[in-house]
């Protein structure tokens, strides 16, 4: 409540329905709050948006009913059993058919087996499902996800992504916000936001070709301790060591292969993929904080 | 071992400097409680509104209203002639005792017949009786020491020349539960609604809870509503096992209606309610808003005539006293338990209520937002 931030978002983002946008960006880069507009958590000081042609400032009710909203921070009640916190959400969007829709969300989404154990009590893969039961469950044409598989273990995360890839086969659109790049890679497309401002769009293959990045991967003994040396050559955005090879990128092939020749004797260095990474920090570089935090 | 204790208070000493609202309570609490008990309490209670029914005019009379005069233990009224006004006074509230002094007292007492003086108390409120009942004696026999003089001067020996009457209305054997335990339901409603509410509305905010209910269409209002509903049937549970105790238990009298009293129970319970809801939107913790409950209570507790004579306290701390919810409250329930207040009586305190009531709720419907951060 006390922390002032100011954000500027100047997003504009199309997604058809059926698909998961990614929405990446770094800390603080206005992702939640973004989030937080669309859902109607927030109203924008200054300015004004659109969802589903509803005004932002306005519609916020009638937004609401359209949207479901996973927060970051589990937000159901612990002391409720899953099949309660359920009914709750039931009878507050006043869904009809409560009983049986309750049912059918948690045959869906798996969780009947512990349908009566305290929310509370679950770990951390069966709340994210459960919040992610309570936002589906009134049928959203959009659902946010606010950062959902953060401390997850990657069988759960993995069986979250596949409901939500099932969900979004119903005609679901939906948007996630991530931090993890293997997340990122399960979109359909992504979003690039920093400070505000959208700086990539597209599938990941549209923005890693248009990055124009080159990379090399070099192999051989002590590659992998080169990093913050080969970083300070012209013509190297980056240089990061993947395990034991060593993993350099930059905006020139031609440049970037000039760059790596003083090591060339004893590391083999082949070309390689940019990852969505490289991308990112690429982007996150060129970037300028905007956001003025108050703390 | 001593280093990791230092580890410990230093960080500790660390975080306690990032609350200063904590800070600030904790050299407040001390402050408040030294000013209300060094200054406002006091219980040999001055200046209590005496009202004078003198049906004599007689020297002895207004000698003996000019002696009560210098005690400086009242603020003296006098009517005259008509016959049941100081009762009423009594009954209103307006007056705390009322002195009658009989038609043919002065020609009683120059008889030698040792007329009576009725003095009536509202032992509603037992605690201030007991010194201002020895202050009119001790005024009376003042008085008429300073007149029975010349052939009257025998009149000095033997009995005392009157016989001082005493009459507690309300309460005829001053027993001080009969004025506490109507008090209590207002502290106790105090307690449970104002800290239970505010903290249930914190919780939310706290555990994370209260940004999903936002995301979903319920409206403020109707957050508000459905978490207060609940702890107002509480509070009405409440209300009927301290009247229960209260009637069976400690035998308290009950003369007046118990739909009244439902009702201004009813309207309290609101005001506690919003007062509740309007901290949960100040505070930021569920600490918070249990210190903030605190600083409500025990002014509360101390100010509102619950534990303490109100007319004793000075009258900066009467004015606080007419803030507080309780003071109203506890008027009200002692007027219609005791005393058999009726419909219009009612009025004045429960407009009040209902002044605080509206006060309360526009702020908690402003301070409370749709909206987080």
């Amino acid at each position: 409540m006390s922390e002032s931030l100011a954000i500027a978002v100047h997003v504009d983002l199309t997604v058809m329905p059926g698909r998961i946008c990614g929405f990446l960006g770094p800390n603080g880069s206005g992702k939640t709050t973004t989030l937080r507009m669309i859902c109607g958590l927030l109203i924008p000081d200054a300015g004004e948006g659109e969802v589903l042609g509803l005004d932002l400032a306005n519609q916020r009710r009638a937004i609401k009913h359209q949207i479901g909203y996973m927060t970051q921070k589990f937000g159901l009640f612990s002391d409720l059993s899953i099949a309660e916190n359920l009914e709750f959400i039931a009878r507050v969007y006043r869904l009809d058919r409560r009983r049986e829709r309750v049912a059918d969300t948690l045959e869906k989404l798996g969780l009947m087996s512990r349908a009566d154990q305290l929310a509370g009590k679950l770990s951390g893969g069966w709340k994210q499902r459960l919040a992610l039961a309570a936002a589906v469950m009134h049928e959203p044409k959009i659902l946010l996800l606010d950062e959902p598989t953060a401390g997850v273990d990657p069988q759960a995360r993995r069986e979250f992504w596949d409901q939500i890839h099932a969900l979004a086969a119903e005609g679901m659109t939906v948007l996630v916000s991530t931090h993890y790049m293997d997340e990122a890679e399960r979109c359909h497309e992504i979003a690039y936001i920093a400070y505000g401002v959208m700086l990539a769009r597209g599938t990941i293959h549209e923005v890693i070709a248009r990055s124009g990045l080159s990379a090399l991967q070099g192999e051989g003994p002590g590659a992998d301790r080169l990093a913050a040396e080969i970083e300070q050559q012209p013509g190297v955005a980056m240089a990061a060591p993947f395990g034991t090879p060593l993993h350099v990128c930059g905006p020139d092939p031609a440049a970037l292969r000039a760059a790596v020749q003083p090591w060339a004797d004893r590391i083999r260095f082949t070309p390689a993929e940019p990852s969505l990474e490289d991308v990112f920090i690429h982007l996150m570089r060129g970037a300028t904080d905007n956001s003025v935090e108050a703390r | 071992m001593w280093e990791r204790i230092g580890a410990m208070i230093f960080k500790e000493v660390r975080q306690m400097a990032r609350d200063p609202s904590t800070i600030a309570m904790m050299f407040f609490f001390p402050i408040i409680q030294l000013v209300i008990f060094g200054y406002a309490i006091n219980n040999d209670p001055r200046h209590l509104p005496l009202v004078v029914e003198a049906n004599d005019n007689s020297a002895f009379s207004r000698s003996i209203v000019s002696a009560l005069r210098t005690t400086g233990y009242f603020d003296i009224t006098e009517v005259a002639g008509s016959y049941g006004a100081a009762d009423r006074m009594i009954s209103e509230g307006k007056a705390q005792f009322a002195l009658t002094i009989p038609t043919d007292f002065a020609r009683r007492l120059v008889r030698g017949e040792r007329p009576q003086l009725l003095l009536t108390a509202d032992a509603t409120d037992p605690a201030s009786t007991g010194p201002a009942v020895a202050a009119v004696n001790e005024a009376v026999a003042q008085a008429l020491a300073r007149d029975l003089i010349g052939p009257l001067a025998g009149r000095q020996q033997g009995p005392p020349p009157i016989d001082l009457v005493l009459h507690r209305s309300y309460n005829p054997e001053g027993i001080t539960s009969h004025n506490t335990v109507p008090g209590l339901l207002a502290i106790i409603l105090s307690m449970t609604m104002v800290a239970l509410t505010s903290m249930s509305v914190t919780r939310e905010t706290e555990q994370g809870t209260m940004e999903n209910l936002l995301a979903t269409p319920l409206r403020p209002v109707e957050v508000m509503v459905g978490k207060i509903v609940p702890y107002f049937l509480l509070g009405f549970v409440q209300v009927c096992v301290v009247l229960g105790f209260a009637i069976v238990v400690f035998e308290v009298p009950f003369v007046g209606s118990l739909g009244l009293l439902l009702a201004v129970t009813l309207l309290f319970t609101l005001v506690s309610l919003a007062l509740g809801f309007t901290i949960s939107t100040l505070v930021e913790s569920q600490v918070q808003s249990m210190m903030a409950s605190m600083l409500y209570l025990m002014p509360s507790i101390l100010l509102s005539g619950f534990a303490f004579p109100y007319r004793g306290m000075p009258v900066w701390a009467q004015w606080l006293a007419e803030l507080l919810p309780p003071t109203h409250y506890i008027r009200l329930v002692r007027g219609i338990m005791l005393k058999g207040w009726e419909w219009p009586l009612v009025l004045p305190e429960s407009g009040k209520l209902v002044l605080m009531l509206l006060v309360l709720g526009i702020i908690a419907v402003r301070r409370y937002r749709d909206t987080v951060a």
